[in-house]
């Protein structure tokens, strides 16, 4: 049956067709849909892990056990998921072990651009790259077979413009693969350095014999024309290669970016005049190829930096811009921005207010470095804001405990924040931990999380108490305050930040944009009462602007929460119909 | 030959119904397709934009400068955004709804009032207030069907595919709203 689907449920319905029965994953744009997809068959089973090393170790217990398994993460979760990873690779797998990263280039939605084909090199771990939505499908259900046939994991290396990209898939039946019982196996499975020593060999000899594989294997293809120079490519560059050339130029398209094959590289240097080399991010293919001993042109045409398109491809290759038209006017930009009534405004506003250092983490909450409130002073990776604080109140000392926070989202709190937490504790620095709990994990598009009492299905589950955990890691001082209450939260936060030990303020409300959520309706500002002081607009509420010199609320945003009621000193913002 | 169409417009006004719409209808109109969207960041009431393209084969899946035979703009300031997107000779379609990018709100830029007028001047605009049809329709959610009413007239596929499209993505209870504000998009005259 032919379907329109967006890389990433074919990248699901490869899961199912190959028998997959266990995903365990940690959403990040752009992987997340993978995971969403897949839990909507009811034959596998699946799961959001408090973070992407979890995720990983439960995919090798599950491997273990002689189930086909997967977990998907963004680029920068395979940092997290690095230290199993590493290690994955010198065990092997029973059942078929897939690990599915998508990058980012052009940062969408990510802190950097790192490209994961690193990993792969790095972890000697084989990794496909699909072009499109067919080929995700048929990739996974390869890197399965490969994964068993070679023991070993297996990358399918997504990006946004496959994730994200809908086009037509051939899709079939599921098939169980054999099942395949635990025999125990401590020189594969207990990675302890005499058995580590004998595996490292087998990994050596497993890339020889993945690069052998690369030499026949048909995810490598090459496509000859009657063309004076031969492009090596891979994954969406592929396509933006054959949106510039078409059929009128040699191509070697790389299905499978590591291991790379050498002699099906050296014949297609050998049939055309010059070999360029088409990749986005880092120059991968281009160092394997110069390091065959064959002349190749690669970064010194394309940017390392950012995404490539068919139009970058074109210019480089000495091609005229197309005409296009373009305004004179300067046309304001349009950032993302908190929604009217998201709960980390109010805390946001009384941060900013208090003129506090903020370190903050990932998440929707991100979103409070814009002005207003422009409320956060760094952004790392997923908890640095707790484990940073810690850090920056040790070397500021008295200058800064009191004056300085972290936040940090419920979802974030449970991958990585805990630890952090951990060591304010025992390292004992005067810190205040602020979580931003909205009780799911929102920019990647609500998925549940240990702290909302459901799990991926929507069926109740666990719900992790925080304050009871933030009490059990020694923490004495866990005050919950409601965002929408300014009041409270200037007053808690003044308390927290002048108490002489470690606290956690747990500022609480749900996401606005959660359907469970009921909304009041829209509030309006009383024209006459309004003295234009702008006290309102310190909020940065989509929902409130300036109109004719007096304050305005959009009927169609506002949903009532009432937090500029609350800094007007003249009661002009009243209920819908009050004025 | 491969067309080009991008949606246009501010995170969380619809554009993803749209986009799968038209997707599904050039799918069953036996075209190759490749429809590609950035979730994330971005939907936050940012500028968000979908390429829709098809033809005999699609290669790459994002249309860029100087490449789209039509832009539908949900809102004015995005078809200013992303005009130099479009052909030679290519059409925008425009909502004349504004909405104040936050620059604006807190005061830090105008909003370019005369936007329309100085695109009217370079390119071919068809301009319409969306959001009063749509709510003419029923509904101030059925901008997006409303636009693509207005599309309806640009690609040759006949007025009743559209309809069996509909039928395929909008839920029964609300089919009646969406085929009325797809019906006032494609007559909709000055």
């Amino acid at each position: 049956m032919k379907e329109l689907l967006i890389g990433n449920a074919a990248v699901a319905r490869g899961l199912y067709e190959a028998g997959c029965s266990i995903v365990s994953s940690y959403p990040g744009t752009p992987s997340t849909e993978i995971t969403e997809f897949a839990a909507k068959y009811d034959d596998i089973y699946c799961e959001w892990a408090p973070n992407e090393k979890v995720a990983m170790e439960v995919a090798f217990g599950a491997s273990v056990r002689g189930k086909r398994t997967c977990c998907c993460m963004k680029h920068v979760g395979l940092n997290v998921a690095a230290d199993p990873l590493f290690t994955l690779s010198y065990t092997g797998v029973n059942g078929g072990l897939v690990i599915c990263v998508a990058d980012d280039p052009g940062m969408h939605s990510s802190q950097n651009e790192q490209d994961s084909r690193h990993y792969a090199q790095a972890s000697k771990v084989p990794m496909l790259e699909p072009s499109d939505s067919k080929e995700a499908l048929e990739f996974t259900k390869l890197a399965f077979e490969l994964s068993e046939e070679f023991d070993t994991p297996v990358f399918i290396r997504m990006c946004t413009r496959v994730a994200h990209s809908q086009s037509i898939v051939e899709t079939s039946e599921r098939v169980l693969p054999e099942d395949k019982p635990y025999e125990k196996n401590p020189q594969k499975f207990i990675m302890v350095p005499a058995n580590a020593k004998l595996r490292h060999p087998v990994v050596e000899q497993r890339t020889l014999d993945l690069t052998a594989y690369a030499e026949t294997a048909e995810i490598n293809r090459e496509e000859y024309a009657d063309s004076e120079f031969g492009i090596i490519t891979s994954g969406t560059c592929y396509q933006y290669v054959k949106e510039v050339f078409g059929e009128s130029v040699s191509v070697l398209k790389l299905g499978m970016v590591n291991p790379m094959p050498v002699e099906r590289i050296r014949n297609f240097a050998d049939k055309v005049k010059k070999v360029y080399i088409v990749e986005e991010l880092d120059g991968i293919i281009e160092t394997h190829v110069k390091n065959l001993g064959i002349e190749c042109t690669g970064k010194e045409m394309f940017t390392n930096i950012g995404e490539l398109s068919q139009l970058s491809v074109a210019t480089a290759f000495g091609m005229d811009m197309p005409e296009f038209a373009s305004v004179d006017t300067n046309v304001p930009g349009r950032p993302p921005v908190m929604c009217a009534g998201c709960p980390h405004r109010g805390m946001y506003y009384t941060l900013a207010k208090n003129k506090i250092t903020v370190l903050g983490d990932i998440g929707c909450y991100t979103l409070g470095a814009m002005p207003p409130p422009n409320a956060l002073d760094t952004t790392l990776c997923m908890g640095a804001s707790v484990s940073g604080l810690h850090g920056y109140n040790k070397a500021g000392g008295k200058d800064t405990e009191g004056k300085t926070v972290c936040v940090i989202g419920d979802s974030t709190f449970m991958h990585s924040g805990i630890t952090g937490l951990v060591n304010i504790s025992y390292n004992a620095s005067n810190s205040t931990v602020i979580i931003l709990d909205n009780s799911i994990t929102g920019m990647t598009g609500h998925q549940q999380n240990p702290t909302t009492g459901y799990n991926i299905k929507g069926d109740p589950a666990a719900k992790i108490d925080l304050e009871t955990l933030c009490k059990a890691v020694g923490i004495n001082r866990v005050r919950v305050v409601d965002p929408y209450d300014l009041a409270q939260c200037d007053a808690v936060l003044k308390e927290e930040l002048s108490a002489q030990e470690p606290s956690v303020i747990i500022s609480r409300r749900p996401c606005v944009l959660l359907k469970s959520v009921k909304l009041k309706p829209a509030l309006t500002v009383c024209k006459e009462d309004c003295k234009s002081c702008k006290m309102c607009m310190k909020l940065g509420c989509p929902a409130i602007s300036m109109h004719e010199g007096k304050a305005d609320i959009d009927a169609t945003l506002c949903v009532g929460c009432g937090v500029c009621t609350q800094l007007c000193k003249f009661d002009a913002i009243k209920d819908g119909g009050e004025c | 030959m491969t067309k080009s169409i991008m949606i246009v417009g501010v995170g969380g006004q619809g554009s993803l119904l749209a986009s799968t719409l038209l997707g599904k209808l050039l799918v069953t109109e036996g075209y190759d397709v490749k429809v590609s969207e950035v979730h994330g960041m971005s939907q936050r009431g940012g500028s968000v934009v979908t390429y829709v393209r098809y033809g005999d084969k699609v290669y790459a899946p994002i249309v860029e400068k100087g490449d789209a035979d039509c832009i539908i703009s949900f809102e004015k300031l995005e078809a200013a955004r992303w005009v130099q997107y479009l052909k030679k000779g290519g059409v925008i379609i425009t909502n004349t709804q504004q909405i104040d990018p936050m620059p604006v709100v807190i005061g830090a830029t105008e909003y370019p009032s005369e936007i329309l007028s100085e695109l009217s001047e370079k390119v071919t605009v068809d301009a319409l207030d969306a959001l009063s049809l749509a709510e003419e329709a029923g509904s101030s959610k059925a901008v997006n069907i409303v636009l693509m009413g207005r599309l309806a007239r640009q690609l040759d596929i006949p007025y009743e595919k559209w309809e069996d499209a509909l039928r395929l993505v909008v839920k029964p209870k609300f089919i009646d709203i969406n085929l009325k504000a797809f019906a006032l998009g494609y007559n909709y005259s000055e």
